[in-house]
């Protein structure tokens, strides 16, 4: 247990994060994703994981599937649908359920903020937060973080310290107030010297917002915001909670969608486009965009199965872990 | 021969304005000596307590409190909830009626207040405003009144809609007691779990704003008023756990007007702020909820210079079990009344600099003569012996596992708290021993 009183190796937010664990995250990441398949399906061989989704999920829940396979573990989904959670079994049940049939780590997606914290208490294991609610994603933040890397002139080079991402600016647009997404990486970027401006509404960016911390602005002219962007996040707008806002969607289509114009309007410097995804082509970005030259979108769900790879290695303080944390 | 003699301490008894080195003497339930040191001592007793460096107060009066009976025992009954009360200092408390069923019939009303439930200090019960406070129909005000209420109210929810609240106060105008209004427009706060701002914005949940506290508060200031102009009548409107400053404020100058307005303040609300949620502290989350630093400020502000009546606790147990869930499935409510002293020492006398006697008077005379609570709130001669006797330099620190409440959901557990209780009696018998 650490002081937090949560077992080590859980994440559950990145605020718990210190620029030295990004660091080892990082490289576990690169060490795990150069090993041969045999190595790395040595890691967690015989191991235990569990995936309990509250809420659907393509992406997360195949990437930390498909890595814990490779990992050598052996994994096992529960569902809200399909289990006794349907029948009012309460989380922590659920998480003891799961801890006395041999889990060893717990990995959660639930629509209610803050469940993974609830979870982790009352069971000890470490558990990774797949999304809960409105709160965050870190996974998501740390493998947006590496696709960045991996994509920026520069940077990915540097050592990882908090000045990484000096003269990075990050503008994430859309529906800030209800995305997890965004939440993780206001609060991780900055911290590795990004400068972070989001852009949206007033009823989907409050200026509470700003509270996320510093190195964290609003701008809500997208084209101003594009102009300063190295990087342009661009996030799912649900036309359910548009109409419950009372935004209109021509409205905020023609404000805030990313177009091919509106992306080279903001040359020379043509930023790298990203979506954690779902996307709705045609709402909140133009396909031809999310298509184009500059769109790291299949990098993100690549460097996702990497990045949770390295996830649970640490979860479950597997050599290859330890081994690249000096 | 008399049954107490509480010898050598320093009476603090706002009522009468004493706040001096007495000797108090009570017998058959009654104070029937309020002695200069001394004067008693030669008198003969049943039980003689040295409160020599004690402070000897009115019994505090709580005017609201959950006691969850009839229907939720697991969480807190009658017997265990003044149990609470006792050992937090308080000998009168009032019962709101959210139980199952709730409390809105001059049956539910005898029942409850019934000495087969062994109430260990004095049980007083605001039935509901309306018909299972559904919020449409309003009780039976005069039968319920007849049979002990001290006041109505659908706490919990509140009377929301314009014309039943305004039905509710004018019926209670002419019977001298209060439609205690819990401020809150619902229609505001679906789905909301905390106070709205930047650490709701943080956390990822959605948060109540405090327009739809203050909207509520204006909205029965403005009925108070119409009911005046209109009917001549002055009906007196108390507004529960004030938690804003902007309610606050519409309260003071309500009371500028001269309207009959009173209200309460909960501990929680002037010693935290929703920063005390952290990592998703279910024994944080009540409602209204824990604000911002600027509105725990107006509520001391509010109790410094008279806008504020009374401290109330709204003790809410809760079992374990239903605290350990997810932040916004977990039921609102923590206790209170073992930590309200403590912290209103703490908070007001020591960090604001309130005077001793002000704090008790928040606590025991303004409440009684809030709900015109004949006998209570004072140690005057003829008054009920209702006595609390506290070490007022006690710094102790507050566990809740050993709380007298069958629910421990507080976030005060560990908390260092000023003044404690050493001795309670109601009506004469020692009902709490420290």
């Amino acid at each position: 247990m650490t002081t937090s009183g949560y077992a080590v190796g859980s994440l559950l937010s990145v605020a718990e994060l210190k620029v030295e664990d990004v660091a080892a995250i990082l490289a576990a990441t690169d060490r795990i994703e150069w090993m041969t398949a045999a190595e790395k399906a040595r890691l967690l061989v015989g191991r235990r994981i569990a995936l309990l989704f509250y809420e659907s999920s393509t992406r997360t829940r195949t990437s930390f599937e498909l890595a814990a396979k490779s990992l050598g573990a052996t994994t096992t989904l529960v569902s809200d649908k399909s289990s006794s959670i349907e029948k009012g079994e309460s989380l922590k049940d659920t998480g003891l359920t799961l801890r006395a049939l041999g889990a060893e780590c717990i990995i959660l997606r639930h629509a209610s903020s803050g469940a993974p914290v609830l979870l982790a208490r009352s069971t000890g294991l470490p558990v990774l937060n797949a999304g809960d609610g409105m709160h965050e994603h870190p996974s998501q933040a740390l493998l947006d973080l590496r696709t960045m890397l991996a994509r920026l002139p520069g940077p990915g080079a540097r050592k990882v310290n908090a000045k990484l991402l000096d003269g990075v600016t990050v503008v994430i647009t859309g529906d800030i107030l209800h995305s997890r997404v965004a939440r993780s990486n206001a609060m991780l970027l900055p911290r590795l010297g990004a400068r972070v401006i989001l852009c949206g509404p007033k009823a989907l960016l409050p200026e509470d917002a700003l509270g996320l911390g510093p190195g964290v602005e609003i701008e809500r002219d997208f084209d101003k915001a594009l102009r300063k962007a190295q990087v342009v996040m661009m996030l799912r707008i649900q036309r359910e909670r548009l109409a419950g806002l009372e935004v209109h969607l021509a409205e905020y289509i023609d404000r805030y969608q990313l177009h091919t114009e509106r992306l080279e309007g903001s040359a020379p410097h043509v930023p790298l486009v990203m979506h954690p995804g779902p996307m709705i082509r045609g709402l909140e970005i133009a396909g031809e965009v999310a298509d184009g030259p500059n769109s790291a979108i299949e990098d993100q769900v690549r460097h996702g199965l990497a990045v949770r790879s390295a996830l649970l290695v640490r979860a479950l303080s597997a050599d290859g872990f330890e081994s690249v944390t000096v | 021969m008399s049954d107490i003699l509480i010898l050598g301490g320093r009476v603090v008894d706002p009522a009468s304005g004493i706040d001096a080195a007495r000797d108090l003497m009570v017998r058959r339930g009654r104070v029937t000596a309020v002695e200069l040191p001394g004067r008693l001592t030669g008198a003969k007793a049943k039980e003689t307590i040295d409160a020599t460096g004690m402070v000897v107060a009115p019994g505090l009066v709580d005017v609201h409190v959950h006691l969850r009976e009839p229907g939720q025992t697991y969480k807190e009954s009658i017997k265990t909830g003044t149990m609470a009360a006792a050992a937090g200092g308080f000998t009168s408390v009032v019962a709101m009626p959210n139980t199952v069923p709730v409390n809105d019939s001059v049956a539910g009303l005898e029942w409850m207040l019934d000495e087969a439930r062994g109430a260990c200090v004095k049980l007083f019960a605001m039935p509901a405003a309306t018909f299972g406070s559904m919020g449409e129909e309003i009780t039976d005000f005069h039968e319920l009144q007849r049979a002990g209420a001290v006041g109505f109210t659908d706490d919990g929810k509140p009377v929301l809609e314009d014309r039943v609240m305004r039905t509710a106060l004018e019926a209670v105008a002419g019977i001298g007691v209060p439609i205690s209004q819990h401020a809150e427009d619902t229609r505001l706060t679906g789905g909301c779990s905390m106070n709205a701002g930047q650490v709701a914005f943080r956390l990822g949940l959605r948060g109540m704003t405090v327009e739809a506290e203050a909207r509520i508060v204006e909205r029965d200031i403005q009925l108070l008023r119409e009911i005046e102009r209109e009917e001549g009548l002055r009906p007196h409107l108390h507004v529960q756990h004030v938690s804003t400053a902007r309610a606050m404020e519409a309260i003071r100058r309500a009371k500028r007007e001269g309207l009959h307005v009173t209200c309460e303040v909960a501990p929680h609300h002037f010693t935290l702020t929703d920063e005390a949620i952290g990592d998703y502290d279910t024994n944080a989350k009540m409602n209204p909820p824990l604000r911002v630093e600027m509105d725990r400020r107006a509520m001391i502000a509010g109790l410094m210079d008279g806008t504020v009546d009374c401290i109330a606790t709204d003790h809410a147990p809760h079992a374990r079990f239903e605290k350990e869930q997810e932040f916004e499935r977990a039921p609102n409510g923590i206790t209170g009344l073992e930590t309200a002293l403590g912290l209103a020492l703490r908070v007001l006398h020591r960090g604001e600099g309130m005077v001793l006697s002000r704090v008790i008077e928040l606590m025991s005379a303004q409440p009684a003569g809030l709900l015109s609570l004949e006998g209570r709130g004072s140690l005057s001669v003829g008054s009920f012996a209702d006595v609390v006797i506290f070490d007022p330099a006690a710094e102790w620190s507050f566990e809740a596992k050993a709380s007298k409440s069958k629910s421990k959901n507080t976030p005060f557990d560990g908390a260092t708290l000023l003044g404690r209780v050493v001795y309670t009696v109601s009506e004469g018998r020692v009902v709490f021993k420290g």
